[in-house]
Parts: C-alpha cells; structure tokens; sequence
C-alpha cells in the first residue's frame, strides 16, 4: 500500500500546487517541496526497514507489492511492486526532486502553480515506471511522464524551447508506440499459448516463444528505452531538449528520465527476453561503446555549456548498455551504480550551469573565465563534480565505470577496451569544463556581478557533494541494496508458476 | 404489427413527431428557447427509450429493419451524440441573426437518417435512411446563408453526395441483377453459396464501397472533407463528423459482417483505402493553418484508423469500433463544440491566431481543448489512448501487423499537429494582442459549458477507468 501512497502523495501534490497557485505565489513551492521531502523520508523508511534482511524478502524477492484489478476484460491489473533497485531509484527520485524544487525556487517566476504540477507528475510517472509490475501500467506511466516534460520544456525553456520540446515528445511519444506494440505482440503470444491473458510481468516471464518473435518484439521495448537511455543514433533529442529546459526540468531529465531507459533495459527486456538478449548482446554493447566514444567527442566540441553536460550523458549513459548486456553481477552492480552517480553528478552540472546563467545570463562557455576569484564556493563544488564526471576514485562515478568495466571484461575484452578510452575522453571534455569556466581570465569585455553561491544554492549543493562522496567512498550501502534485485535479473527466476494458484492477479478475457 | 413491433420502432416515431411540432411551433411563433427545449426533451425521451423500454432480445421487421444489440448501441449513442450538438447549436446560433428554428427540424431528420441507417438491413432501408440524412445536411450545411464558404460548402456537398448515392444505387443494383435480392440475409446465402463471385457482384458491391467511402471520407473521396469542414457552422461540422460518418461506419459493419464479405479482394481493397487515408489525412493536416480543416484531415485518418478494427473483424474487432467510435465521438464533438464556443458572430473561430495563449485567457476552455486533442492524438487517461489500444489489440490479435505498424506510424506523424495546436495554446503572451479587431467576442452560455464540461468527464472516465464503457458495449454486443 505504501507504494500507491508513493504516486498518489506526488500526483495529489501536484493537484494542490497548482490550485494553491491562487492563494499565494511561493505557496505551489513549498507544497511541492514537502510533497519531495515526504516521498524521501518514505523510501529511506523503507530502506532502513528492509537493510535488516539485505533487502531479500519472500519467495522471489519482492520487498512490497500492491496488486489491484483495473480492467479485468484484458487481464491488465494495477500492480506495484518493490526491491531494491526499485528502492534505489526511488530515492534519487525524490532526492533529485526535492532539489529540483529548489533550484527552480528563485528562476521560475510565472505560473509557479502549474510548473509544479508539471513537475510533480513527471516525477510520478517516473516513480511509476520504477514500480510497475503490469505492462500495460508501464506504457501509462511511460506516457504520464512524458507529456509534463513536455510543458516543462515548451512552456519554461530557453529560446528554442518549442523545437526542442517538439522533437522531445515525438521522439519519446513514438518510441513509446513501438513498445505497446510490442506489449500487445507479447500478451497475445503468451495468451495463445497458455490461455492465460494477462500483462502481468510476473506471469509473461519465462513465456515460451520462437527465437524470431521474440526478437522483433524485444526490440520493440529496447527501441523505447534505447531513445530514453539514449543510445546513439537515437539521442538527438536530447541536448536540444536538455539545453532548453529550465535548469530542473535538465535535472529531472538527466537525473531520472534517462535512468527509465536504463531501468527498462534491466527489468523488461533482460528478464523478458533472456535468449534474444544473449543472442544480440554483442550489438548492443558495440552500441553503447559508440555512445561512449561519440558523446565524449562531441562534448569536447560544444561551446554551450548545458548542451556540453547533455553530450557527456550520452557518453556515461553509454557504459549502461555496455554494462546491461555482459550478464554478470560486477557489470549489473555497475550499471546501477551508474545510474545513481550520474544522475548526482549530472544533475549537479546542470545545477552548477543554471546556477551560472542565473548570474551571467548566458550559456556560452567562450564568455565565461575566470570565476574562481569571485566564486571560489561554486568553483570549488564544481570542481568535485568535474572529478566525478571523469571517474576520479573517490567518487561515486569511478565504482560505477569501474564495476562496469570488469564486468564487461569478462563478456567482451575488446569492447571493453575501447569502453575505456572512453573514460580518458571524459578527462579531457571534464577538464576543459574547469578550465574555461573557472580558470583563465574573465573576458575583458565581461563584467559580471558575480555573487557566490547562496544559502539556498548551498542548500542544494552540499548534499549533492556529500552524497556523491559517500557514494564514493562507501558504495556498499548501495550495492548491498541492490544486489538482490541484480542477482534475481540475471538468474530470471522471478517467473510466477503458470499452474500455482493466483490470487492476486485476475485472469483476463480471452478473445481469439 | 405486434406490440413488440410497436415498441421497437416507436424511437424513429418520436423524431418524425418531435419534427412535426416542431413546424407547427413555428407555425404559431417563433421561439428559439421553445423550440431548443422540443428538441432536447424529444431526443433525451428517446434515448430513455431506447435504453430503458426497448427490449433486450433481438427483433426484426421484416424486410427492412433489425433491432440487435449493435443497433440499438448504435442508436442510442447517435442519438446522445445529437443531443450533445442539440446543447451546443443553441448558443452558437443564438448570436447569430439567420433564422434559427428551422436548423432543429433538420438535426432531428438527420438523426432520424442516421438511425434508419444503422437498424436496417435491406438496401431499399439503407438507401432511404441514406437520403434523409443527406438532405438534411445539404440545407444544414449551407446555413448561414450569408456566409459565402457555407453557401459553397453545401453546394459541394450537394454535388459529391449525389453523385455518391448515383454511385451507391447503381451498385445496390448491380447486386440485385446477381443475387435477386435486396437484403443483406439473402446476399449472405448468395455468397456461401457461391465460394468464387461472380464479375458483376464484384463490381456490385465494388461501387457500393465508392458510395459508402465518400459519405465516410476516406480517400481517395475525401476531398470534400476539408471544405465541408470549413464552411459549415461548427456545430454541424461536429454533427457531419459524428453521427453521418458513425451511422455509415456502423452500417458498414453490419453490412460485411453479415454478408460474410470478408472476400480477398475486399480485403485489400479495403487495407489499401485505411492505410492511404491515414497517410493522407495525416500529411494533408500538418500543412494546415485552420483549425477547422486539421480536425477535418485529422478525421479522414482517424476514419483509416478505425477501419483497422474493422479489417481486423471478430468480436473483438466490432468491440473496438465500438469504443473507438465513443471515444472518436466525445472528443470530435467537444472539439468542434469548443471552436463553437470561441466564434462570435462574425466568424467561427478556426484560425490558429485565435487560439494564442488560450490557456492564459481562458483555461478551462484551453484545459478541455487539449483534453481533445491528446484524445485524438491517443495519450493515456484519456479515451482515445483505450481506443487505440483497443484497435491495436484487435490487429495484433489477427495478425494484421502491416496495418498495425502503419497505424503506429501515423500515430506519431499525428502528434505533431495536435502538439502544435496545444503548444500555440499555452504559448506566453507578452503583451496584449496590437489588433483587437481580429479578435473573437464570443458570449459565454451555461448550456454549452455543461455539455463540454460533461463530455470531458465522460473522456476521462473512459481513459481512466474503462471497465465501464467495456462491460456496457459487451452487454450490447453480446447479443449481436
């Protein structure tokens, strides 16, 4: 039950912030940040509750489950449930968002009712995404999120904001379709072979299919996700859409919307379709080494600072498939990892850029120089998270890159070489942040009004830098979360038996 | 005629009377409030009818007419359908000087067509059924006589319909020179009896479509969707798009379903006319700037759409048209109901500048606008999503992926222009606009806001929660 009260708490939050809207001005803010405290302070309940038993509970894994009927004529239930990498993402959810209230705190300044309430429900879609047990609640979710970052960007952004926004949801939007298709291909594939009508993912586990469907319809799914993560040829969208969104709309985006394509790949398509996964996996690492390479040239080449931090996203969001398709535990751990890091360590670039064009109003790296002297606060958090964007151990990133890679070691060696050159042109695209934005000197025809940072900038900072530091130098908080979760996706043993009673889940309709 | 009779055909009577009433009220004095109050009454007594009285177990009156379970769903959601523009023509032409009374005589027949159309199944019913609809929508459409684009709206569509009918006939004649019959039962026979049709039933029923697809608006008969669209009073746009086009769908469906006319050469004939339609209207709608003519090019490929679920056939198939024309029919009409409720006197409210920065102006109106239109555009927690989820299961269920993937595909191209109408919507205004003499002064009338404000709740109850609308639409077609 907990983990309906999780969506309902932000969906309902969001209702109230706008309508508040009326009343007073900074009214939707702090509704909006209690709703993320609320939701924070739950899932970290939830943690330390289940830490006891290192996050393994019941038969097959689940640490909470909801389970409600919806439309029974087509087997589709409302169903919830929780383990540990579910819980992990939760709470960067809420950590990312409750930030996200605060940067917007000060640049948001009209219709702070509705931004909220779009902000709200992008991140309820989110949470929903990380909790759906039913296939078709996932294509909802999937949906709900998009069309309130779509408001986020097209209503709130930068100067180009209506392309950006445009080629966002189409992007997303038909990717989407591709899954449902897919969904739908396998409901009926698992519906004539057993009778069992349903789109609970327990049941379509382990569905028997011929090699050839259930290809096409895997990648169906990793079409959705590839777009989201992003994978390479399909990431266009995303340093328009980054790089015009205001500073939380690329938080939330970098922070939580990519991690939905990296959470896609781990729950739905690797246990879904284990053989076809195996079977393709060597393409799809050669994908994701692409992106690595690829982001890492392109960033070095940007001269808009938020479009440089969305390219480096393509690059670190590039060992994800590298790491998701070697199948071991070190590379999965590293895989999750990498998505608790880089949505710290990205979201706080992207703070830090806000934060800087707050003050200078511009984002163009050749403008800037030299602000270190009158900001040596911010100069100094950015520094932390140029280090963790390039993997200096220490810090949260160099576990994740570091897992990956000896995962990925183990399935494929030349890739994984070619992975980590990677890591060296993160050096350097890393570095030249520092050095253009901080050090140098300050462009003589620029005269800024530079303040350092305030208190609640420092608010939002200090929390991300102590956390990207214990991620650092403690992951095994962390990696004993999710360690569960990871070993049952790459065991696929989470299948429900077809023939044992269920009680929970309706049986569908069944129509030939 | 035995009772049972009687009591089934006593709907069509309570529109012919309300019609008659309605002329003598005129006749004694005209009153647009008294006149609006007849029609409401006559077709919210009708639809109780229908609902309530009308018995659940299959009728028929021989030869022309059958009362199932699709039927009477048919009916009854055209006639709520013509009940929600009955609510939403009062206040479009209370602000506009023309004679006003006699526009609700014409609904009514209109409907009554409508309603023939979807009941019967001889062609001798189709085709009357056919003619009282198209006729009334010739003097319909061309109602605002001042207005030149209405005046030539109803004259083409006086022209092409005509010339559809021609079209229709020649072919319902064709049919009867093989078959010897004009009823659907007995083609039926003709057909199982015949597994290889012969030449001139081919062409028969080959032309039949001709007719059926211009008064559907598929293509390559939908030019002249768009200037209809245009020039017609909004509210019987909406009225066009609904209830004419449901009643040819449903006849549509009863017609190959029951002749078994699932035949190869239909088959594609009909795959060949959805996918072209989606395309079509899809890539004709992102090129416009009027907002009339996009919902009308976005309506030639939700007709493709549909046509989906029909190809697909099953009783999973007729479920999904049904739904999908619920879905279809909310949302078309509260779309041309909110560009209803946006014109003033002077024009309708159809250029896309009309609609900058509705949100910030008037955000209930623009909140249901775009309810509409990501209805239309399939976004979950609306109808439109269930329903094109309904027809995608339909054809996947089949196996009718190239359809499916083409219905994919156009969904996608599809978004761009609903997009582009809700992104002008919520788009910042810096200042006011410079030339106020283009801007719309609409009144605000309580009737309209209700119906809208009801068939909003309507959508998002079939998107949230669509148990509902399923279980009632398998009552109905359970018996078919």
């Amino acid at each position: 039950m907990v983990l309906v009260w999780l969506i309902v708490v932000l969906m309902a939050g969001g209702l109230l912030a706008w309508m508040s809207n009326t009343l007073h001005r900074d009214l939707p803010r702090w509704i909006a940040l209690v709703t993320m405290i609320v939701g924070l302070l739950l899932t970290v309940m939830l943690w330390w509750q289940y830490r006891a038993s290192a996050f393994t509970v019941g038969a097959d894994g689940w640490l909470e489950t909801y389970s409600v009927s919806w439309i029974p004529e087509f087997g589709i239930s409302f169903s919830l449930a929780l383990d540990g990498l579910s819980l992990l993402m939760l709470m960067l959810s809420f950590f990312l968002g409750a930030m996200a209230v605060l940067i917007s705190w000060n640049e948001i300044k009209d219709r702070v009712g509705f931004f909220h309430f779009n902000l709200l429900w992008v991140l309820a879609g989110i949470c929903g995404v990380f909790l759906t047990m039913d296939l078709f609640l996932l294509y909802f979710f999937w949906e709900v999120m998009i069309i309130p970052m779509y408001f986020l960007i097209g209503i709130w952004g930068h100067e180009n904001r209506r392309y950006a926004a445009y080629k966002f949801f189409i992007y997303t939007q038909a990717s989407g379709l591709l899954m449902l298709l897919s969904i739908l291909a396998l409901y009926f594939v698992h519906g004539s072979a057993t009778g069992q009508y349903t789109y609970d993912y327990r049941l379509l586990l382990g569905t028997n299919m011929d090699p050839d469907t259930s290809r096409w319809i895997m990648l169906g799914f990793m079409v959705a996700f590839a777009v989201k993560l992003p994978v390479v040829p399909l990431h266009t969208w995303l340093p328009d859409a980054h790089s015009q969104a205001p500073t939380a709309g690329s938080l939330i985006l970098a922070g939580l919307l990519l991690k939905t394509g990296a959470y896609g790949i781990l729950r739905f398509v690797i246990p879904l379709f284990p053989a076809a996964s195996h079977e393709l996996a060597p393409w799809m690492m050669a994908l994701g080494v692409l992106g690595i390479l690829y982001g890492a040239i392109l960033a070095f080449a940007q001269t808009d600072l938020k479009r440089l931090v969305a390219y480096t996203s393509v690059s670190h969001m590039g060992f994800v498939m590298l790491g998701a398709f070697s199948f071991n535990e070190l590379a999965l751990q590293g895989v999750v990892m990498q998505m608790i890091t880089h949505g710290i360590s990205t979201g706080a670039l992207f703070l830090i850029a806000g934060i800087l064009s707050d003050r200078i109003h511009t984002r163009d790296i050749e403008r800037m120089g030299g602000f270190w002297n009158s900001m040596p606060r911010l100069g100094g958090i950015s520094l932390v998270f140029v280090m963790a964007s390039l993997g200096l151990p220490g810090l949260g990133n160099f576990v994740a890159e570091f897992l990956t890679l000896i995962g990925a070691w183990q399935a494929h060696r030349l890739l994984t070489v070619l992975g980590a050159i990677g890591v060296v042109g993160a050096t350097i695209y890393s570095l030249r942040i520092m050095q253009r934005v901080f050090y140098g000197a300050q462009p003589l025809h620029q005269s800024y009004q530079l303040p350092d940072l305030s208190l609640r900038e420092k608010l939002i900072m200090i929390p991300m830098v102590v956390l990207i530091i214990v991620l650092g130098i403690m992951p095994q908080y962390a990696l004993d979360t999710s360690r569960a979760a990871v070993v049952a996706i790459l065991k696929g043993d989470r299948a429900i038996d077809h023939d044992a009673p269920t009680a929970t889940i309706k049986q569908g309709g069944t129509h030939d | 005629m035995t009772r049972a009779d009687f009591l089934h055909v006593v709907p069509l009577f309570i529109l012919t009377s309300a019609s008659i009433l309605i002329l003598f009220s005129i006749a004694v004095k005209r009153n647009h409030k008294v006149i609006y109050v007849i029609t409401t009454v006559s077709l919210l007594a009708d639809l109780f009818f229908v609902l309530n009285v009308s018995a659940k177990t299959t009728n028929w009156i021989e030869p022309l007419f059958v009362f199932d379970g699709f039927g009477t769903f048919n009916v009854a959601l055209i006639l709520a359908i013509a009940l929600a523009v009955t609510m939403l023509s009062y206040a479009y032409f209370e602000q506009r000087e023309e004679r006003k009374e006699e526009y609700y005589i014409l609904l009514i027949l209109a409907t009554l067509g409508s309603i023939v159309l979807v009941i019967s199944k001889h062609f001798v019913s189709v085709f009357l059924g056919l003619e009282i609809l198209s006729v009334s929508l010739y003097s319909m459409i061309a109602y605002l006589r001042k207005r030149e684009r209405s005046d030539e709206a109803g004259i083409k569509y006086l022209i092409l319909a005509a010339f559809s009918s021609a079209f229709l006939l020649f072919g319902m004649a064709l049919v009867y020179t093989v078959v010897g019959a004009m009823e659907f039962g007995a083609i039926a026979q003709y057909l199982s009896n015949h597994p290889v049709m012969p030449l001139m039933l081919l062409m028969g029923i080959g032309m039949m479509i001709v007719g059926i697809g211009f008064k559907l608006g598929v293509v390559p008969f939908h030019m002249w969707t768009a200037d209809v669209y245009e020039g017609a009073p909004a509210p019987v746009t909406a009225f066009i798009a609904t209830v004419s086009k449901g009643g040819m769908v449903a006849l549509l469906v009863r017609f190959f379903t029951q002749v078994n006319g699932h035949h190869e050469s239909i088959l594609t004939i009909f795959t060949v006319v959805a996918i072209a339609s989606m395309f079509t209207g899809n890539f004709l709608a992102l090129q416009q700037t009027n907002v009339k003519r996009i919902l009308a090019y976005s309506s030639i490929s939700h007709i493709g759409y549909l046509l989906v679920a029909f190809l697909a056939g099953g009783s999973l198939g007729i479920e999904a048209v049904s739904f999908y024309l619920v879905a279809y029919f909310i949302t078309t009409t509260s779309a041309f109901g909110i560009v209803a409720g946006l014109s003033d006197k002077d024009r309708d409210a159809e250029r896309i500048e009309d609609y900058r920065g509705l949100f910030w102006k008037r955000p209930w109106t623009a909140a249901i606008f775009t309810t509409m239109l990501l209805s239309l555009a399939g976004i979950p927690l609306t109808a439109g999503f269930i329903g094109k989820f309904y027809i995608l299961a339909a054809g996947v269920s089949t196996h009718h992926w190239l359809l499916v993937v083409m219905l994919v595909l156009n969904s996608a191209i599809g978004l761009y222009y609903y997009i582009k109408l809700i992104a002008v919507m919520f788009e910042r205004q810096a200042e006011p606009a410079s030339d106020t003499s283009t801007e719309l002064h609409p009144y605000f009338y309580a009737v309209s806001g209700i119906t809208m404000t009801a068939l909003t709740l309507t959508l998002l109850w079939m998107g949230i929660y669509p148990h509902g609308m399923i279980s009632f639409i398998r009552t109905f077609i359970a018996s078919y």
